[in-house]
């Protein structure tokens, strides 16, 4: 049934037309309802989506004349993107500048919609499409603190960014026609075999600028830092986390499917190795948190390239295992900064001083959340760089992979600065117990025992990763 | 249903673990609730670790390994005893596999001692005792765990979650002056030489086929020797950085110094043993030819340790820098004894690392004792203690025989056969590897035991100064007042330790014949040399 397949999709167009007409009609003092009711929406989709939307096996992936694929790498990452979305959505609350607002909830939900159609374009217009739906939203929501100098250049500024990437990625798609034929990404591999490499290659390129500004690879991470620190926190993690995963989706899929791996095994593991070893370095002199988890950030896409480089369905079962950790981390590593912003009113390192006093429970998810980033066991981030460090010295990349575990040292060099100030350091007024809105905390709560579960329970969870990695071999 | 049947390996590893995360629900005021309960559970966990001790099943133990030797291929649950599992990841044939033989035994009973005197010692934590407890335990499962491990994952598993609440520990309850520092420089140096470690065993695993992670099975992959010589340095050195091996010795002492009490024990007590006991195991013991061709340059590395280790030692003006020091001497000796690959060096590394881990324990529980009443430890202002402690001053003096490598106590039964295994006429490299002027090193390995022995003088003179400028002579008059006996529960504390040192030289028969059955397999892994 294709309509079945697409069946999340059409409901987040129709929830975003409901969510208007909500806002219109909730009074005003009510609109932080909202946040509950995208939360509400956004989850049955998630539960509509693996109910229906599951690829049977062995059916043919090409739906809508090819348009989409229905596999299962594709279902895994629109659920992915869904819960991110629905706890973005959580995190919200209480947010001055857009909790009560309907356009952020409609251009959340319009955003996850543009990446469930990344994930699972079959075809170069389908997939520019996607990205762009994903991107406006996305470019509105991090300006979207009007009376803040720092936000409105945190929207323009990745607007002007994603605009120019767009626009050259644009044009490698039209040279990858240009020399085939064909816009359908799986009959564009049979198509270049009779294609001189220069063009080729030359498309290759392009294509990695629009992408890779998407997942902020060097040289294309510039922009990562000033937007995550402007843009309001929520909108920060999503765009650290579905964001950056929508981009490996494509990245993953448009490699595999199009170029010959021999192509760019090399570039990917070069750009991994220095991605990440200038995303850690550069993280260590940060004094903002938000900075240095958008430096951070970069590191980790550094490590999830690596996996990509393999090139093997082992690399992405790994890539896709680590952005699900990273996902879940990374969303609960803002939720700490949100939660604490609220109470202390800033995002300085130095501010959290003393945090550990006020609240032992907060300082434990944190001192989780933040090991986990380091790759310490039992949370999900080790179990996630090990997988990824295997695919890269199972595919040979042997250097690459001592790069990586040298880097994570230099991250858990500065993961554990934060936990030094959060356990370590006094501040006037350390005494005084934090309040936590309710619906953080359980946020954090989900997040952090879904990283202790990646990281003690594997089997589950790799089994659908490693399924879904299978779907595209 | 024998005790063998019984998970106790399990319980072992995740009571503290378990106990840690429960002390989390107990009021932030309740400092006695937490004490008690963390008492409690240390002792359980202890006694537990006797109960394995003592139904070690020895005679079993020397039957499979004679069956071994002929060549048949037991799987992991014949060859450990209190053998449990179950399917961690099947996909990737990684499996939660525990067991203990006659080299992880011993050290089961040290960490479960350790563990429970160190709860004892840290009675007198006064800062946030409750969080103080709740990390200490999840270090003590990670250092239970990586004893017990039979699969290489697992083992790294347990080995990174024992490394990371060190670094709170130390910054948080360590010593003010240098905490901060000392914290971060041990956890980078150790979680650096784990990775690098780990990157080693991933190309094991994939060497072996990508199918399993389980030790046993890796032993008998028979890696092409090219393979073992490239890796074989990053996978000991890697772990051996934790055992304190020259020239990453240097996080130690500073580590050590910067520590709670509790923490120092645990730390030279403990985990600087599992550096070197993964070392055996994943380095030696599933690489063993590679083990052939570098350990013996790696055994001058050792070397350097011993006798450096001890002279810096004897210089050093602060009580607890010494002991720091000594445990870098010491635990060289560890090393060398696994470096000399032969059945004395290897008995006696085994043995050694029991008796510095209760040793060193002692030690740091007396500086404790005393830093915690007179908050001084330069030995210049020390003095007179024994009229105040006359009970830890003796205790202090066993772990100073002990240390010495004294006749009737422990450190005699370990050191001795290290001393024996480098001792031999077959030097350990083939062919002259120092130049002409030299040739007399080359000729055999007696030099190195001679000079390693040089430090056991070096040793009596640190530890009689130790004892002489901290116990005896005139109490200084500034502490007039502030120095009082300490309660019956660390004079426990340390009688429990004191025990098994003087039990162990007394009765060697305790230990070494376990001991010997776990070096007995290594040696078959490594060829019947």
């Amino acid at each position: 049934m294709e309509i079945l397949a697409i069946l999340p999709e059409i409901s987040l167009v129709v929830f975003a037309a409901i969510l208007i007409i909500i806002d219109l009609r909730l009074p005003k003092g009510r609109k932080e309802l909202l946040a509950y009711i995208t939360f509400a929406g956004l989850a049955l989709i998630f539960v509509l989506a693996i109910l229906f939307s599951r690829p049977a096996d062995g059916g043919d992936p090409a739906i809508w004349f090819g348009m989409l694929r229905h596999d299962l790498l594709g279902f895994t990452f629109r659920l992915v993107f869904l819960a991110g979305a629905a706890l973005t959505s959580l995190l919200a609350v209480e947010w001055d500048s857009i909790s009560k607002r309907g356009e952020f909830y409609i251009l959340l939900v319009f955003s996850t919609l543009g990446m469930n159609l990344m994930a699972s374009a079959g075809n170069l217009v389908m997939l520019f499409l996607a990205i762009e739906t994903a991107s406006i939203p996305l470019y509105a929501m991090a300006g979207s603190m009007k009376e803040d100098d720092k936000s409105t250049e945190a929207g323009f500024k990745y607007l002007l960014f994603g605009a120019m990437t767009s626009a050259v990625m644009l044009y490698g798609f039209s040279l990858m026609y240009g020399f085939s034929g064909t816009a359908n990404i799986y009959a564009l591999a049979e198509a270049f075999t009779s294609v001189p490499s220069t063009p080729l290659f030359a498309s290759l390129v392009l294509v990695l600028v629009g992408f890779g500004f998407k997942i902020s690879m060097f040289p294309l991470q510039f922009w990562a830092p000033d937007v995550y620190e402007g843009a309001p926190t929520p909108v920060t993690g999503f765009l650290s986390t579905a964001s950056k995963a929508a981009g490996f989706a494509v990245l993953a899929r448009v490699l595999l499917a199009v170029f010959p791996l021999a192509d760019w095994q090399i570039i990917l593991a070069v750009l991994s190795a220095v991605t990440m070893t200038l995303g850690n370095l550069v993280a260590l002199w940060q004094k903002n948190i938000k900075r240095m988890l958008a430096y951070s950030s970069i590191a980790h896409a550094g490590y999830i390239l690596m996996a990509l480089a393999a090139g093997t369905e082992f690399g992405v079962n790994s890539m896709l295992y680590y952005i699900i950790t990273y996902l879940l981390t990374n969303l609960a590593a803002f939720g700490f900064v949100i939660v604490y912003y609220h109470q202390a009113g800033s995002d300085e390192i130095e501010s959290y001083a003393g945090m550990s006093r006020r609240n032992a429970w907060l300082a434990f998810g944190m001192l989780f959340t933040f090991l986990s980033l380091g790759g310490i066991p039992p949370l999900g981030g080790f179990f996630a760089k090990v997988l990824v460090f295997s695919a890269a010295i199972d595919a040979g990349l042997v250097w690459l992979a001592v790069i990586g575990v040298l880097n994570a040292v230099i991250g858990l060099y500065y993961y554990l600065n934060v936990l030094k100030v959060v356990y370590l350091k006094r501040q006037p007024g350390d005494e005084i117990p934090m309040r936590i809105n309710p619906v953080h905390g359980i946020v954090l709560v989900v997040c952090v025992i879904g990283v202790v579960l990646m990281g003690t329970l594997m089997a589950p969870w790799f089994r659908l990763t490693a399924e879904a990695a299978r779907s595209i071999f | 249903m024998s005790i063998q049947d019984f998970p106790i390996i399990s319980v072992i590893v995740f009571l503290p673990a378990a106990v840690g995360l429960l002390l989390m629900l107990v009021p932030k005021d309740r400092d006695k609730l937490a004490y008690n309960i963390a008492l409690a559970a240390g002792l359980v966990t202890f006694l537990l670790s006797i109960v394995v001790y003592v139904s070690f099943d020895q005679p079993l133990a020397i039957s499979v390994n004679e069956r071994l030797a002929s060549g048949e291929l037991l799987p992991a649950s014949e060859i450990y005893q209190f053998y449990d599992e179950f399917d961690w990841l099947p996909a990737l044939g990684i499996s939660f596999k525990v067991g203990v033989d006659g080299m992880s035994t011993p050290l089961v009973l040290l960490t479960g001692l350790v563990m429970f005197t160190g709860v004892i010692i840290s009675q007198r934590i006064e800062e946030r005792k409750r969080e103080f407890f709740v990390f200490l335990f999840i270090l003590a499962s990670g250092v239970f765990g990586v004893f017990v491990s039979l699969d290489m994952f697992a083992l790294f598993f347990f080995y990174e979650i024992a490394v990371f609440p060190m670094y709170l520990l130390i910054a948080i309850w360590g010593w003010k002056q240098t905490r901060e520092y000392a914290a971060m420089k041990l956890t980078l140096y150790l979680v650096i030489g784990s990775v690098v470690a780990l990157v080693g065993a991933l190309a094991m695993f994939f060497a072996a086929g990508g199918t399993t992670f389980d030790m046993v099975t890796l032993e008998r992959a028979n890696f092409p020797r090219d393979f073992q010589i490239l890796w074989f340095p990053f996978v000991f050195i890697g772990f051996a950085i934790l055992g304190g091996i020259f020239p990453f010795h240097n996080w130690s002492p500073d580590g050590h110094v910067a520590a709670p009490t509790a923490v120092s024990m645990f730390h030279a007590g403990v985990l600087m043993k599992l550096g070197a006991f993964a070392a055996l195991r994943i380095g030696i013991m599933l690489l063993p030819e590679g083990a052939k061709f570098h350990l013996p340059w790696m055994i001058l590395l050792t070397l350097v340790n011993v006798v450096y280790g001890a002279y810096i030692a004897m210089v050093q003006t602060d009580f607890k820098y010494v002991i720091g020091f000594s445990s870098v001497s010491h635990m060289g000796l560890v090393v060398m004894g696994f470096a000399t690959l032969n059945h004395d060096g290897m008995v006696g590394a085994g043995v050694q690392m029991v008796s510095h881990g209760v040793m060193t324990a002692l030690f740091f529980a007396v500086v404790g004792m005393i830093y915690d009443q007179v908050h001084t430890r330069q030995l210049d202002e020390l003095g007179g203690m024994v009229k105040y402690v006359p009970h830890v001053t003796l205790a202090f003096i066993v772990g100073g025989l002990v240390s010495m490598g004294m006749p009737g106590f422990s450190g005699f039964i370990a050191e001795f056969p290290i001393f024996m295994g480098v001792w031999g006429e077959k030097p350990f490299w083939n062919g002259p590897v120092f130049p002409e002027w030299l040739n007399f090193l080359n000729g055999d390995n007696n030099w190195i035991a001679i000079v390693a022995a040089v430090s056991i003088v070096i040793t009596a003179a640190y530890i009689i100064r130790l004892i002489r400028k901290v116990f005896f002579g005139e109490f200084p008059k500034q502490f007039e007042g502030h120095m009082h006996d300490v309660n019956p529960s660390e004079k426990l504390a340390l009688g429990l330790l004191v025990l098994v040192l003087v039990g162990i030289g007394i009765f060697p028969s305790v230990i070494v014949p376990m001991v010997e059955t776990g070096v007995e397999r290594v040696l078959i892994l490594l060829g019947g040399m």
